[in-house]
Parts: structure tokens; C-alpha cells; sequence
């Protein structure tokens, strides 16, 4: 499977990568190598086995419903590079 | 003999026995690691905290304090968010991320009364082999091949853990280990390195590389210390929904079991074509010693070996492209400003993401974006049901399995970085329990030709990290390794 | 009469599907332990698995499952046993982890259906076709910086059910009551308040539109978030008059997201939420399978209270209500229960009168739910018993329901107050009677000649002479007997 510039152009941005147009060539060419040395799993046979979605056989565990975080927006804030009061900040979006 | 060269189990004696107190002992460390700067292998010292914990150690061992880890002074792989103390994943995107929270394995490791002396080089996110992908600059590996003064790397993900243990700077450390990232390093730098069963460690607080395959482990200098460090590390987490709810067994009093009448699995798979001669010569040694102690070795097969890295490249670029998602410049770490959200957003993650971590979260995007997903991952997750079933009718036959843990000894920095797939291919012999989630542990067994450590990796079934000591254990004695501490 | 818009070809069809996000009720978020409450502070109700910190970790709400089943069974849908959770990867600048955890291709309630009661009597089965769990994004606020959009998490991580119709829906008006219903069956399960205002209830539509006879699917488009009953009304028609237009004059509808404005009556193109959409939906590795047993579900079903539907059906049975009656009284179950109050040991259909013509006509003008009703059940029951005994006329009852809605007052009281007692006394009346037939003789003439209509003058007659104090039955009854031949 070989990716071309406009493949990698697109899962950068759904990525949120910045790549310069002089990188997206180079990059092309290596993500292929990696891509077509994992082409060989489709020659194994996966008809009727069911995906292994999870690292464990376990069930899924519940919580009782109960508040018991929450209340520390100090900690909340604490690493933003430019929290303004109580908010977080981004640049402006417009919808 | 100096403190620093003492194991977990025997500084434990002496410090209940008060032959030297947990302040001396923990000097002692931070004098090995200025001494020992050159490795890099900390990202960030925290003497402060060390010596205060310490000190509390020492009043608490005074009021007869029996905790495991009393006063026994560790490193921190820097995946593992602690209070107060920079925590970077060794990313510049974590740039200044101070935690307000503590991860729960190290929480448990400071409730036992050890001591952190700071937190530990790996690669970048954990995403590498070598420990030269971290934002910090690589880490060195304390072992040299003889006649050699090149530079050689511990391994990784876990390679500063890797080399502040084998060097002497710390006693031991936490690893974590995805696909390999704990054993593979382990083998490298001739320490003990153990990955218990999915689901054992409690994944809270530790950042998320690849979430399915993540597993904290310790590090250390010998079975026992990794044994006893394992028992505190471990146990049920509420707050991590993969975590299981089952007791911890005594690790430690598993070690005298022995194999006598265990069946040892010997896998054909990993023994390919052009498999290097000491490798396949010292995994014979082993099973040699493991009959010599009465266990029996038995060919099995593990069909899908050769697929579980090309699996393995599929399932955790893909976990790790959405849990990386959150560096983002908002909330904590690195911001680049931009005109627009999208533009701060993606010239943050340019500027703190580095080439390896890039490269994932490419792929990873890639195989579950639409039109792909069924041809990629979820073929991905099919193959990985396969390598599980393989090791499951493979305990259907034997109690354990033996196999070497890396292809080849430590190489040079430098070396292997062009070409991602050769790189990949460290973890040949490591993924396919990952990817499995059944526990592994690497032991040192011998050296090259060249005087460089090689590493054997006993794999048991899940929850059955007991028969994995016991084995290692054997080993461990048969070996007669010469640490470098 | 199926709804059709014209056009200048001919007539159009509207095909509508609505997916609302209900807020399920619950104390805590969906996976984590902060405050699901509206209103607080910014970024207290947060906890740093909401803010999507490193190494945190989604542990499930049992309640939300719990709510999320109840409304399954309230549709009368199908409850998966074995559903999953999935990340929706996307960047957005209130959903702090980049990705939503949500449910794609297993949800936890499949296929089930709504019935609607169209006012013409007839009914239309809806059909549902999911309900899913997911958690709420943050809050975005752009008006209070010039340069900056400040992000409130305290939504973050909120339950919410998405319940998505099939495109059963053909006029706005269908749509209205669609959710109108809706919003009743889950109010009754107690799952979500329904509320708009707030946003605990949110309504995206799907437009598309065909000509009369024509059963093919044309490109839909997706309304946003629209908040209120009226709203998505509004927003339908406008949309669905948009794409004839847009079809009859040769063009093609793109399929796009839309937002509408009800100031300007429009919707327009929402390009933010269109850009490079592909979700990535994976199965979150952080949570395993979510598995439900047999008497799990059979315990809330054992516990659901009656349903609106089930409530309409024995109105009509045991009260002899028409369904439309039925309906209005059913749709709140407040409304249901004051008028059950009312209805008890008296005649049902004159309570449901008064419950729906004068106590809702006052209730909708004064924007008052029934909880801050100025007449309570006990109250309007006592009025109809006066009535019911003759005490009152009806012309009276509605003086003194007035009364009361203005007083806050009894009946009883008023009546004293006013001294408002209906004459039932014959004598009285008699005499009042005898008058009007003495003094219009020619009338009573041609009444006792065959014009029977002249009773209605009658009547009018003697209520002037006893200046409405009479009961018009008692006077009715002796103007009959005495105006015989
Ligand atoms: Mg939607
Ligand atoms: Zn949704």
C-alpha cells in the first residue's frame, strides 16, 4: 500500500500536524515502506475470528453514582499556558 | 563495597537491621547519579524530595517500620505522572507539565516508603527501541563492548530505568512496557526486567502510549528485587476500568518453587533463519540449566509469530494517534500561538511532537480513517485474537515458555535510526506477548563475544506471574551474571 | 392530509429523522466522579478525567446505564446485552481528550418506537432507531474577549443519550409532536428532565425533501443543535422549503451541517463542523465490552412506572375519555395525576373539561407548570361538586373558578363571600315564572301553537328576573311543566 502527497496531506490535518509541502514527498515514501511491510497480515486467514478489541478478557466495571471529584478548578488550571480567570483560552472560534 | 552496590533484598536487611540508614544510603545514589550525569539517563533529579522522603523513611524504620520498599531509593521512568514534579514523557509538547496528581503505581511505590530520586530518559511517548527518540537526548548505556568506546544504547523505551539500574544510580526503577519497552532494555543493560499481566498495574496516571498494551513492571538488579517491587506495584485500581480485581499473589515466596516437573515451552517460531549464533546458543544454555533443574523442555509452535509485529505497528499507532490527540497546547504543556484554533493546534503538535511520535500518530490516523479501518485495524485485531489463541493452546502443553528476548545485544547510538522497520524489529520476541497481554520477564544470561549482556525471556499465562519468577529465578542462579553493580 | 409543500413543479414531500441529546439524570458525570449539575462556577464541576489530563482514565457510571436501559424499555426497544464504547475522533476546543467517547456500531438500546397522537385521532408509529450512550462536550464562550474563545468544561463528560428516529417523520408538525412525546416518556421514566432552556434536551433534524409520490432519499441536511419545540419546527419548514428551491431551479443540495437562526427564520452552512470529517470511531481501549444480564434488565422493567401511552388507553377505558383528551391529560404526568385527583368519585369527562379548558387555558396563559397551579385538585374538585349538586350554575362556576385563580381561595369561601348560592328553591322560581307567563301572554300563545324554541326566551326571562341565581335545570324543568297545554 503506497501513500501519495494528498494521502498524508489529508491524515495530517486530520491529525493536526503541520508538515511543510517539502516534507510531505519524503514522508510519503517512508510511511509506504512501513505500510507495505504490515501488507503481509492480509495473507492470514481471519474468516469467523472475532476481533480482539482489548488487552484483557475482563467485563466492563461500574461506578456508583456519586459526586466525589470535581471542585479544584486551581488543579484544573494549573498547566494551562493561558487560563484568563476561570477559562481556558483558545483563539477565537468562529461558528 | 560501596551502598550502591547492594540489591533492593539486601539494602532492605541492612537498612531494618540499621547497618546504614535510608539517608545514607539515598547520599549515596545522588552522589552515583552526579557522578553518573553523563548517561543521561534522568531527565529531571529530584534530590529534594528524595532526601526528605528519606528522612521520614528513617524515622519510620526506627519505630520498627516493616513496609516493603522502606527507605529503598528508586527512579522514576518519566511516563509516570508525579506531584509536583515536572513529568514529560520525554516530549517537548509536555513542556513544564507539572501534575496535581500522582500516579497510582508510583503512589503505592511511595506508601511502601521508597524513595524517589528523580525521573528517568525513555523515548519519546515510549515509541521506540533505543531511547533515542526522547526530546532529552538519548540515553547511554553503562555497558561498552570490549575494546570499544563507542556509545551504546540501553535499549527502550524504558532505557533510562535501564541504565540508572545497571549503572549504580538507582537501586531500582519503573518501567512500562507496551511491546517490549521494559524486557527488551532489561536484556540490554543485563538488569531484570519483568511486565506483569495486563491488567495487573494499575494504568492510572501513567501517560498512554498505546492503552490495550501498556503494563507497568519493574526493573532491578535481580529476580527477587523485581519480585518484591512487583508486589507493591501491582493490585485492583477503581479508577482504571482495565485493572483486575484480583489479589496479589506473594511474588517473593514463589522464587524457591523451582521447575522441577514444568513443562518448558521452546518455541520453533523464534528460532528464524539467520537468528544470531550467540543468541540461539545462550537460549540453549538456558534450557539447559532449566533441565538440569528438572523441568522438561517441549517444541510448540506459535503459528502467527511472524505477524504479531506488523499487528503490533497497526494496533498501537492507532490507540496512540487518539490518546496523544489531548496534546493540544490548551490544557497543559507546550502552545505555539496561531491565528486560527486549527493553526495552534497543528503547529504545536509539529513543534512538540518529534519525528518517531509523528510517524505514529501518521499511521495510526491512517489505518482507522475511513476506507481503511476493516483493512487495517480491525484486520489487526483479528490476527491479534489469533497470537492470544496461540499462546493459549500453547499453556494447553506447558507451563512457561522460554525464548530469547532480543535479537541481538545493545548497539551503537546511531545505528539502525534510517530505516524505522529494521529498528522495529528489536521487539521481534517481545510483541507477541503483548500484544497477547500474558506476562514476561527478561533475565540475564550471558554476554556476546564482544561483552555485551543478552537477555532470556520467560512468558507464562495470564495471572501466572508466580511460575514466571519461579523460572527466572532458576535462571537467574544458573547464570551467575556478573552485574556491572 | 399527508403535508406537502409547494412548489413550482409540483408538490414536495418532507422526510424528517431527529437525533436528540437527552441529558440523562444523574448526579455524577458519565465517567468520572465531578458533578453532572447545570450552573456552577466555570471548571468546578471538572475533575481532570474531564479535562482530559494525562493518564486519566473513563470509569463508567452505573446509574447512566441504568437510565440509558430505562428509556430503551420505555420505547419498547430492543436492550443490547453486549454493547461497546467507541472514540469519535475529532479536534474541537471544548473536548479536552480529542475524541468523544460514544457508541457506534453497538449501541446499548436498538430498534424501537414512538407513537404519536395526531389531533385528527388518527395515530403514527415512529420508529426509533438507537439509543446510545455518550458524553457531553464543554462549553465555548466567544463574546468575552476580542481575540479569545474561553473554554468551561463543567459539561464535559456529562451523560447523554442520543436517541436517533428513523426518517419516519413527514411535517414539521410531526416533528413537533416527536419530541413532544419523547421528552414526555422520558420525563415519566424520570431519565432526563427535558429541559430546553438549559439544554438538557437538544435536537439536531435531518432534512431532506422529494417530490409527492416519489420514494427515493434525496441529500439530507443536518440542522444543529436547535433548543426548542417551536424551533425545530421553524427550522424544518424554512430548511425543507430551501431545498425545493434549491432542486426546482436546477441545482443540487449539498450535504452539509447546517445551524439555524430564529431571529432571521434561516439556516445557514456550519463550515467549522464540516471540515476534514472523518471520525476514526474505534473501540476505546480504556473500557471493555459493556455487558448487561437478564436480571439486570428485568429489574427495571419490574420497576418502570405506567407510560404515557398506558396512562391514555385506561383514561379512555375507565374514564371514557376521547384519545385526544386522553392524550393532553397524559402528556405530563403531573397533568395525569391532578386530574385523576380531580376525577376521583366524580364525573371523569366534565373533570377532564375543566382540567383542559379552563385550568390549562389559565396554566398556558400564565406560563405556570401545574406544581405552582393557583387552584389545586382538591380545590377544583369541591367546585365541581358544587356544581354537581346544584349549588352553582354553570355560568356561576366559571365566576367562581376565576375567583379562585385570582384569590387563591376556596370555593367554598367565594361562594359565602359573594353570597353566590344558585335558587333552587321552587317556590321562588315559581313565582318568578308565574310573572313572565302573566305578563306575555301572546308568547305563551305561540309556544303552546308548536313553537317549542320559544323556551329558550323563557328561560332568559326568568334567569333576568332572579338575576341568574336560578338553576337553569330547576327553571327548565317548571317553565316546561307550566307552559303545557
Ligand atoms: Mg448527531
Ligand atoms: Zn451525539
Amino acid at each position: 500500500m503506497s501513500l501519495d502527497k494528498a494521502t498524508v496531506r489529508r491524515i495530517a490535518t486530520l491529525a493536526r500536524l503541520d508538515v511543510p509541502d517539502s516534507d510531505l514527498e519524503p514522508l510519503a515514501n517512508e510511511l509506504s515502506s512501513i505500510m507495505g511491510w504490515i501488507e503481509q497480515l492480509q495473507e492470514v486467514d481471519t474468516t469467523s475470528v472475532a476481533p480482539m478489541t482489548g488487552g484483557t478478557d475482563m467485563k466492563l466495571v461500574w461506578r456508583v453514582d456519586e459526586v466525589t471529584d470535581g471542585g479544584k478548578p486551581d488543579d484544573v488550571l494549573a498547566n494551562a499556558t493561558d487560563s484568563q480567570g476561570a477559562f481556558f483560552t483558545v483563539p477565537k472560534v468562529v461558528e | 563495597m560501596s551502598l550502591t552496590s547492594f540489591t533492593i533484598a539486601e539494602a532492605r536487611t541492612k537498612l531494618r537491621a540499621k547497618e546504614f540508614s535510608a539517608v545514607e544510603l539515598t547520599e549515596a545514589y545522588l552522589a552515583a547519579m552526579e557522578q553518573g550525569a553523563g548517561l543521561n539517563a534522568f531527565i529531571t533529579t529530584t534530590p529534594e524530595i528524595a532526601r526528605e522522603r528519606a528522612k521520614a523513611a528513617d524515622a519510620r524504620l526506627k519505630s520498627g517500620s516493616t513496609a516493603a520498599l522502606e527507605g529503598i531509593p528508586l527512579g522514576i521512568k518519566d511516563l509516570f505522572c508525579t506531584e509536583g514534579v515536572l513529568t514529560t514523557a520525554a516530549s517537548h509538547i509536555l513542556d513544564g507539565f507539572k501534575p496535581r496528581y500522582e500516579s497510582t503505581v508510583t503512589a503505592k511505590l511511595r506508601d511502601a516508603g521508597s524513595v524517589m530520586l528523580g525521573k528517568l530518559n525513555l523515548d519519546e511517548f515510549a515509541m521506540g527501541s533505543a531511547t533515542i527518540t526522547s526530546f532529552y537526548g538519548p540515553t547511554k548505556n553503562p555497558w561498552k563492548a570490549r575494546n570499544s568506546n563507542a556509545d551504546l544504547v540501553p535499549g527502550g523505551s524504558s532505557g533510562g530505568s535501564a541504565a540508572s539500574v545497571a549503572g549504580g544510580l538507582a537501586l531500582g526503577a519503573t518501567g512500562t512496557d507496551t511491546g517490549g519497552s521494559i524486557r527488551q532494555p532489561a536484556a540490554f543493560a543485563g538488569i531484570v526486567g519483568v511486565k506483569p499481566t495486563y491488567g495487573r498495574c494499575s494504568r492510572w496516571g501513567v501517560v498512554a502510549f498505546a492503552s490495550s498494551l501498556d503494563q507497568a513492571g519493574p526493573m532491578t538488579r535481580t529476580v527477587r528485587d523485581s519480585a518484591i517491587m512487583l508486589g507493591v506495584m501491582c493490585g485492583h485500581d477503581p479508577k482504571d476500568s482495565t485493572s483486575a480485581n484480583r489479589a496479589v499473589p506473594d511474588f517473593e515466596a514463589a522464587l524457591a518453587r523451582g521447575v522441577k516437573g514444568l513443562r518448558i515451552g521452546i518455541p520453533k517460531e523464534y528460532r528464524p533463519d539467520g537468528l544470531n549464533a550467540e543468541v540461539s546458543a545462550l537460549w540453549d544454555q538456558g534450557m539447559q540449566w532449566l533441565k538440569d533443574a528438572g523441568a522438561t523442555p517441549v517444541e510448540i509452535s506459535l503459528p502467527h509469530t511472524k505477524y504479531a509485529l506488523p499487528t503490533y505497528y497497526i494496533v498501537a499507532p492507532a490507540e496512540a494517534s487518539s490518546n496523544l490527540a489531548r496534546y493540544d497546547g490548551v490544557r497543559f504543556g507546550l502552545r505555539v500561538p496561531g491565528q486560527s484554533l486549527d493553526e495552534m493546534y497543528s503547529k504545536t503538535r509539529a513543534a512538540g511532537f518529534g519525528a518517531e511520535v509523528k510517524r505514529r500518530v501518521l499511521i495510526g490516523t491512517y489505518v482507522l480513517s475511513a476506507g481503511y479501518y476493516d483493512a487495517y485495524y480491525l484486520k489487526a485485531q483479528k490476527v491479534r485474537a489469533l497470537i492470544a489463541k496461540d499462546f493459549d493452546d500453547a499453556f494447553e502443553k506447558v507451563d512457561a515458555i522460554l525464548t530469547p528476548t532480543a535479537p541481538s545485544a545493545a548497539f551503537a547510538i546511531g545505528e539502525r535510526m534510517d530505516d524505522p522497520v529494521a529498528m522495529y524489529l528489536n521487539d521481534v520476541f517481545t510483541v507477541p506477548a503483548s500484544l497477547a497481554g500474558i506476562p514476561g520477564a527478561s533475565v540475564p544470561a550471558g554476554l556476546t563475544s564482544t561483552g555485551l549482556p543478552l537477555g532470556l525471556q520467560v512468558l507464562t499465562k495470564r495471572w501466572d506471574e508466580e511460575t514466571m519468577f519461579a523460572v527466572c529465578q532458576v535462571l537467574e542462579d544458573a547464570a551467575q551474571f556478573k552485574r556491572l553493580v | 392530509m399527508a403535508y406537502t409543500l409547494k412548489g413550482e413543479t409540483g408538490d414536495w414531500e418532507v422526510v424528517i429523522g431527529l437525533e436528540v441529546h437527552a441529558q440523562v439524570v444523574s448526579k455524577s458525570k458519565l465517567f468520572s466522579g465531578a458533578s453532572a449539575e447545570f450552573g456552577a462556577e466555570p471548571n468546578t464541576h471538572v475533575s481532570l478525567v474531564d479535562a482530559g489530563m494525562p493518564g486519566m482514565l473513563p470509569v463508567l457510571n452505573a446509574h447512566a446505564v441504568e437510565q440509558a436501559v430505562k428509556s430503551g424499555l420505555g420505547m419498547k426497544a430492543k436492550i443490547n446485552r453486549r454493547s461497546v464504547f467507541a472514540r469519535k475522533n475529532y479536534f474541537y476546543a471544548d473536548m479536552p481528550q480529542g475524541y468523544q467517547i460514544s457508541q457506534y456500531d453497538q449501541p446499548i438500546v436498538g430498534e424501537g418506537t414512538i407513537v404519536l397522537d395526531m389531533p385528527d385521532g388518527s395515530t403514527r408509529s415512529i420508529g426509533v432507531e438507537r439509543l446510545h450512550l455518550e458524553q457531553d462536550a464543554g462549553k465555548s464562550i466567544h463574546d468575552l474577549h476580542p481575540s479569545k474563545t474561553f473554554i468551561d468544561l463543567n459539561r464535559s463528560g456529562v451523560p447523554l443519550m442520543e436517541i436517533v428516529s428513523k426518517p419516519d417523520l413527514r411535517s414539521p408538525e410531526e416533528a413537533g409532536l416527536y419530541l413532544k412525546k419523547l421528552r414526555s416518556i422520558l420525563r415519566y421514566l424520570g431519565t432526563c428532565d427535558g429541559n430546553m432552556e438549559e439544554g438538557s434536551m437538544r435536537c439536531d433534524a435531518n432534512v431532506s425533501v422529494r417530490p409527492v409520490g416519489s420514494t427515493e432519499l434525496r441529500t439530507r441536511c443536518e440542522i444543529k443543535n436547535v433548543n426548542s419545540v417551536r424551533f425545530v419546527m421553524m427550522a424544518i419548514e424554512h430548511e425543507a422549503r430551501r431545498h425545493i428551491e434549491v432542486w426546482e431551479s436546477g441545482g443540487k443540495v449539498d450535504q452539509e451541517t447546517r445551524l439555524y437562526d430564529p431571529n432571521r427564520d434561516e439556516t445557514r452552512s456550519m463550515r467549522s463542523k464540516e471540515m476534514a470529517h472523518d471520525y476514526r470511531y474505534f473501540p476505546d481501549p480504556d473500557l471493555l465490552p459493556l455487558e448487561l444480564d437478564e436480571a439486570f434488565i428485568a429489574k427495571i422493567q419490574a420497576g418502570l412506572p405506567e407510560l404515557p401511552d398506558d396512562k391514555q388507553q385506561r383514561f379512555m377505558r375507565d374514564y371514557g375519555l376521547s384519545a385526544y383528551d386522553a392524550d393532553v391529560l397524559v402528556s405530563e404526568r403531573e397533568n395525569a395525576l391532578y386530574f385523576e385527583d380531580v376525577a376521583k368519585g366524580r364525573d371523569a369527562k366534565i373533570a377532564a373539561n375543566w382540567v383542559i379548558s379552563n385550568l390549562f387555558g389559565v396554566l398556558n396563559k400564565q406560563g405556570l407548570a401545574i406544581a405552582d397551579s393557583p387552584v389545586s385538585a382538591k380545590d377544583l374538585g369541591a367546585l365541581l361538586d358544587l356544581l354537581a349538586d346544584n349549588t352553582l350554575s354553570g355560568r356561576m362556576a366559571k365566576d367562581v373558578f376565576e375567583a379562585m385563580v385570582e384569590t387563591g381561595k376556596t370555593p367554598g369561601v367565594i361562594v359565602e363571600e359573594r353570597g353566590l348560592k344558585q335558587v333552587t328553591d321552587t317556590g321562588a322560581i315559581e313565582a318568578a315564572i308565574d310573572q313572565v307567563i302573566a305578563s306575555a301572554p301572546d308568547k305563551v300563545a305561540e309556544y303552546r301553537g308548536g313553537k317549542d324554541k320559544l323556551i329558550g326566551w323563557f328561560t332568559g326571562q326568568v334567569m333576568r328576573a332572579t338575576q341568574g341565581a336560578a338553576s337553569p335545570g330547576v327553571v327548565n324543568d317548571l317553565l316546561k311543566k307550566k307552559l303545557a297545554p
